[in-house]
């Protein structure tokens, strides 16, 4: 037959193509939307942008449907009956924005700290956490706190970077990349093409994971390690390693801060800090001249032998206190395997395998370069071994030192930022750590005043903590005090606890963005919702506004007081700015903007202007001009180009300056968006081929870094095997100083400040009976539902409506379950029903499910039979937000000692199979919602 | 009955899917649909979107398989699936209107939704899983299959690089190349042969043009190739430390 049908095969794919930056996930890849009659045809990869390069994954095609979800909220709504019922009446703007005008300004002018406000996952920090400091409220932070702080912290107090946003694999040039609990997340679209690379050259890779799915699954070699214990198996690595002389001693001798001497003289008040010239530069000792001399010296001819007294001083070298800790028999791989679920033979052989790799097969790039010491080189020489991580080893209460472990290992080989190795990406390395102090000490905070600075920063000693004269704590999620002192990123899973006890201090609005803190969000859900509903004595709310900003009926939606309705990512001004959370690469600085491709079709505002706007209405000094009218009439797009940070730097670093011709620094160009437009919605600089590796002591990436605003001085970063400010902290918790945690923290803070590494179980794990609670339980979240805020997306919710739990064949065997049973799954602090399937490839004693499919029934616009809230559930209710409750003691958070992260994955449970005549559905399911978005299913 | 094309196409355009490669993230199958739900097979309706049985047509789906070998190592597998554009493609000849057919110029089978009254032969004749009947309300009542995006790989209006099946665009570990398969110095044939590419269950003669590569071997637990041994220096460590450095 050849009566083949004619089909045009030429049809334009739309009438309007425009690109923009996708917010479907935290990835931010670009995109070009398709536009046909005005409606959205089709949204596909931009192949010119450096994120993604043309790939765009599924929640990021499945944009479409998010515009389209009948979850949208419609109009700005006020709470008519009670908190948590669902009763709103529709509200016009300039009612809703006088409301909270009276509230805000209320607070402004008589103590600002009563305004906590949280975002979740905003991408728009950078003005946010500014707006907040305007205000002059110290309570701000975003979801950092309960997302990956651990991971942050310990990179930029290590190495001045960390993974992701801060850094990445060298990709072209690795052979052998670790990756640490990283579960199908950051960054979505760039790891996945990194890993068809290194699959695609024959490279190895590692998965050290509970779990194996999505990259565990395809990784060359799966160590379903026992969770919690990464940190321990990183040190028997490092135990390895030492004890056959497999580091590269060159670079810890001119990099790092391995030859720095420590003064050793216990008792007294500057026991374990450097030894310091009058300039206050640390000592080490020349072997040559036989006499300390300041670390930056040109000649230096460093020793790591021990035992050298300068000035009457004993010291030891940092390499010395490291080598003998961790070359001690704890560490050995036989002593650890039973405790992390990994055989000894797996640990030698991958120490093995990365001493190999590092030593035998190092990669050299023909390219002369100067360090920061004046010193030229002929090439570049590195190290192939590349490590990436995640939340898996994260979210514990031991993830701090268990991440600062992962950069030692990077650094003990030579791989930081060489080629082959792992590398930052701009704006890092900055100083370890960033000198920037957290503002909203005591004194900082006055009536209708600005904060110093930024809310959020690095303390170096007990001086920069915010905490009053008798230590107890100034914020309301008392980051920055002795619980956790630092939490670099807030801590906002205890916002609602502590503002519910008035604990240190009733607030008197909570003011959330983008924050499911009454579901998928909080630890505890059930004991969230109660407190948020709570009222005093008097029948009053225990917190008394609320009020909440989400372009979704999410669950928390209910809760608030005022609902401030946002737009979606296709239909606003937005800004993917260096001063927040860029989208850099290792061989380039760059930033993006979003523009609006779509008109809103309902009475909804970007969020971003509403701020802005509320902003100018609390006459804030950066938000107004001198005669009191609003500095930025044009809302966040008139912010984005006009808003200058400090002189010359503002939101985009791209067609600075009159003309355009500028980057980094510039004056104000009137013209900037449209020349991002012009370019696909992002700027990207490409960094000099002398400056790309070493960066942190290269001296050509150092100025150049400087030049475009990216650092404040070409200084170098030298690497902190040993962290002097956590032994600042400790000297405190050991009663010197003037400043010294109350009684209660000291202890815990002499013990978790340990300047080196340390290896210890999580809380829960300590505390929990072994028997009573045998299993491990962590969460992952699907790859097509990564980050996203929307899985009631029309798509993705056809690829997952339920989750089971996923039981190992021993446990199943031992509880006679099979696929498709039900169990009941019990920790402390809560019992859920849940759906099982057995798997064989996870970690024996852990179970673990998808995160965030489960919804309470009435949200997101779903039928309230929906499977998400039959068959769907989360663990969060499983988790406490505080730790068990000890008589005469104070109730830690259950976090991390030294940032507060929130310890999601130490959660223990046991396992029993439901009794057959009981509903296969989960339990407890919550009380439906009312659905109050009019396009919401039946 | 419907038949196929009488000279074998001289092209046979198709998918090379990597299983060593793919993650599972159904980047493909979404994008797949975000493509073809607007472009010629469209729409794929979807059914109770957003209640209690969601569903709809789609024309690639990804699958995942969890395998356990003699010694008890597991290992998870993503699988897409969808049309493979077979040589002697049983949906052809058992159409009973002429809607399913092959071109005769490259190979790829189409349904011509004119000719098509959903009857279902096809998907019943398909043992692949690889057509869906678009039987959602407001659904076109026909079938729905892969078209390997002719609507885009001979489109003049898309940037020529673009001219590629949109799961192939758009894949994020590069796990689908597309190609003439008839061509032995395509790469796609290339990958097939170096990488030991098969034909999914090949003993029923049908001959699909697309190819899946295999998974890799790889050591799932490999004991020591060697292990470190102990520094050997006066002063142990640090004494081999510091020699290292000049001391």
């Amino acid at each position: 037959m050849t009566d083949e049908p004619n089909i045009d095969l030429s049809q334009p794919i739309g009438d309007e193509v425009k690109t923009t930056t996708c917010y479907m996930c935290a990835c931010r890849c670009g995109i070009k939307v398709h536009l046909k009659d005005g409606e959205l045809r089709y949204i596909e990869g931009n192949p010119d942008h450096p994120v993604n390069k043309g790939v765009l994954c599924a929640k990021g095609s499945a944009g479409i449907m998010h515009q389209k979800s009948p979850a949208k909220l419609t109009k700005p709504l006020l709470r008519v009956g009670e908190r948590g019922a669902g009763d709103f009446k529709e509200i016009e703007w300039e009612e809703a924005l006088r409301l909270a005008t009276m509230w805000l300004s209320d607070i402004r002018n008589t103590d600002p700290r009563k305004l906590a406000f949280f975002t979740g996952r905003d991408q728009s920090q950078a003005l946010t956490g500014w707006w907040a400091s305007q205000f002059g409220t110290p309570n701000h932070a975003a979801h950092g706190g309960f997302c990956s702080v651990n991971m942050a912290a310990a990179g930029l107090y290590t190495i001045g970077g960390s993974f992701w946003e801060f850094g990445e694999p060298d990709w072209d040039h690795t052979k052998l990349l670790l990756m640490f609990g990283v579960a199908e997340d950051h960054d979505s679209n760039p790891l996945k093409a990194g890993l068809g690379k290194l699959k695609g050259r024959g490279a190895k890779v590692v998965s050290i994971n509970p779990v194996q799915t999505g990259y565990s699954a395809i990784s060359d070699q799966w160590i379903g390690v026992t969770p919690g214990n990464d940190g321990l198996f990183i040190l028997s690595l490092i135990h390895e390693l030492l004890r056959a002389g497999k580091v590269d001693a060159e670079y810890l001798a001119r990099y790092t801060n391995a030859p720095w001497l420590v003064i050793a003289d216990p008792g007294e008040a500057d026991d374990g800090l450097f030894l310091r010239d009058d300039d206050g530069k640390p000592l080490c000792w020349d072997r040559k001249r036989e006499q300390a001399v300041p670390y930056d010296d040109p000649d230096l001819a460093p020793s790591l032998k021990d035992g050298h007294v300068v000035n009457g001083r004993r010291t030891h070298p940092v390499f010395h206190l490291l080598a003998e800790r961790y070359l001690d028999e704890r560490y050995a791989p036989d002593a650890v395997a039973r405790e992390i679920g990994v055989p000894a033979s797996t640990i030698k052989q991958l120490a093995a395998e990365i001493a190999e790799t590092a030593f035998e097969q190092e990669v050299v790039i023909e390219q002369p370069w100067t360090d920061a010491f004046g010193r030229r080189h002929e090439r570049m020489v590195g190290r192939p071994v590349s490590m990436h991580a995640m939340r898996g080893i994260s979210a514990h209460s031991n993830g701090f030192h268990t991440c600062r472990a992962l950069h030692i290992l990077q650094i003990l080989i030579g791989s930081i930022d060489t080629p082959g190795g792992w590398r930052y990406k701009p704006p890092f390395p900055r100083p370890a750590p960033p000198p920037q102090k957290p503002a909203g000490r005591q004194g900082q905070v006055e009536p209708n005043t600005p904060l110093a600075g930024p809310p959020l920063g690095f303390p170096q000693g007990p001086e920069d903590l915010i905490i009053d004269g008798d230590g107890q704590p100034l914020r309301i999620d008392k980051a920055f005090s002795w619980d956790a002192p630092l939490s670099a990123h807030g801590m906002m899973h205890m916002v609602i606890t502590n503002a519910h006890n008035g604990d240190p201090y009733p607030v008197d609005t909570l003011f959330l963005y983008m924050a499911n803190m009454a579901w998928n969000s909080a630890m505890n859900v059930d004991a969230t919702a109660a407190m948020l509903t709570a009222k005093d004595e008097a029948g009053d709310y225990r917190i008394p506004h609320i009020i909440y900003s989400d372009a979704f009926a999410s669950e928390m939606v209910a809760y608030a007081d005022l609902i401030l309705p946002d737009t979606t990512y296709l239909e606003r001004w937005d800004c993917v700015s260096l001063l927040d959370r860029p989208i850099c690469d290792a061989d380039g600085p760059a930033d993006a903007i979003r523009q609006p491709v779509l008109t809103p079709d309902r009475d909804v505002r970007p969020f971003q202007d509403v701020l802005i706007d509320l902003g100018a209405r609390l006459g804030l000094p950066g938000l107004t001009n001198d005669d009191g009218n609003p500095k930025y009439p044009g809302g966040y797009s008139d912010y984005l180009v006009n808003h200058e940070r400090a002189p010359g730097q503002g939101s985009l670093a791209g067609w600075r300056g009159a003309d355009g011709t500028a980057k980094g620094k510039g004056d104000v160009n009137p013209n900037q968006l449209d020349a991002y437009i012009a370019n696909g919605c992002f700027w990207r600089d490409e960094i000099p081929a002398d400056s790309r590796y070493y960066k942190h002591v290269n001296q050509g990436y150092l100025e150049y870094a400087t030049e475009l605003g990216l650092i404040g001085a070409a200084a170098p970063v030298i690497l902190q095997l040993y962290s002097e400010p956590l032994q600042q902290f400790r000297l405190a918790a050991e009663g010197h100083g003037d400043i010294q945690p109350p009684e209660a923290h000291r202890a815990r803070v002499r013990t978790y400040f340990d300047p080196l590494p340390m290896a210890y179980p999580p809380f829960e794990h300590a505390e929990n009976n072994d028997r009573e609670y045998p299993l491990f339980a962590v969460t992952q979240r699907p790859m097509a539902m990564y980050h996203s805020w929307g899985s009631q997306n029309a798509w993705l919710r056809q690829l997952h409506t339920s989750n089971p739990l996923f039981i190992g064949r021993a446990v199943a065997e031992q509880h006679d379950l099979r696929d498709g049973d039900w169990a009941w799954l019990t920790s402390r602090t809560g019992r859920i029903r849940v759906p099982v399937k057995v798997m064989d490839g996870q970690n024996p004693h852990t179970v673990w499910t998808w995160n965030a499919i489960g919804k309470r029934a009435g949200a997101w616009g779903l039928d309230p039979g929906a499977p998400e809230t039959r068959q769907g559930f989360l663990l969060n209710g499983l988790i406490d937000e505080l730790l068990p409750e000890q008589p005469g003691c104070y109730r830690y958070g259950n976090c991390d000692p030294v940032t507060g992260q929130a310890a999601w994955y130490d959660l223990r449970v046991r396992i029993e199979k439901a009794h057959a005549a009981e509903p296969h559905e989960v339990s407890p399911r919550r009380e439906a919602q009312k659905s109050f978005v009019r396009g919401a299913a039946k | 009955m419907t038949s196929l094309p009488k000279t074998p196409p001289a092209k046979r355009l198709g998918l090379v899917i990597d299983l060593d490669t793919c993650v599972g993230c159904h980047a493909c199958a979404v994008h797949c649909k975000e493509w073809n739900h607007g472009g010629l097979p469209g729409p794929l309706t979807d059914e109770d979107p957003y209640g209690a049985d969601p569903s709809g047509a789609w024309l690639n789906r990804v699958h995942t398989y969890e395998a356990v070998d003699e010694d008890g190592n597991s290992r998870t597998v993503h699988f897409p699936r969808s049309c493979l554009h077979c040589e002697t493609a049983p949906c052809v000849t058992v159409c009973p209107t002429g809607a399913s057919y092959k071109r005769s110029e490259d190979g790829i089978v189409l349904v011509d939704e004119d000719k098509c009254f959903g009857c279902g032969l096809c998907a019943w004749a398909c043992p692949y899983g690889a057509r869906e009947l678009d039987v959602a309300k407001g659904g076109s009542g026909t079938m729905k299959k892969c078209t390997l995006c002719i609507d885009r790989i001979y489109n003049d209006t898309i940037d020529e690089e673009q001219r590629q099946p949109a799961c192939v665009n758009t894949c994020p570990s590069s796990a689908r190349h597309f190609g003439d398969l008839a061509d032995p110095e395509s790469d796609v044939s290339r990958l097939v042969a170096d990488r030991g590419g098969y034909d999914l269950m090949p003993e029923l003669g049908y001959k699909p043009t697309n190819k899946y590569l295999p998974p890799r071997a790889r050591p799932v637990q490999t004991a020591p190739a060697r292990e470190l041994a102990d520094v050997e220096a006066p002063g142990g460590f640090l004494g081999w430390v510091d020699r290292m450095l000049g001391g």
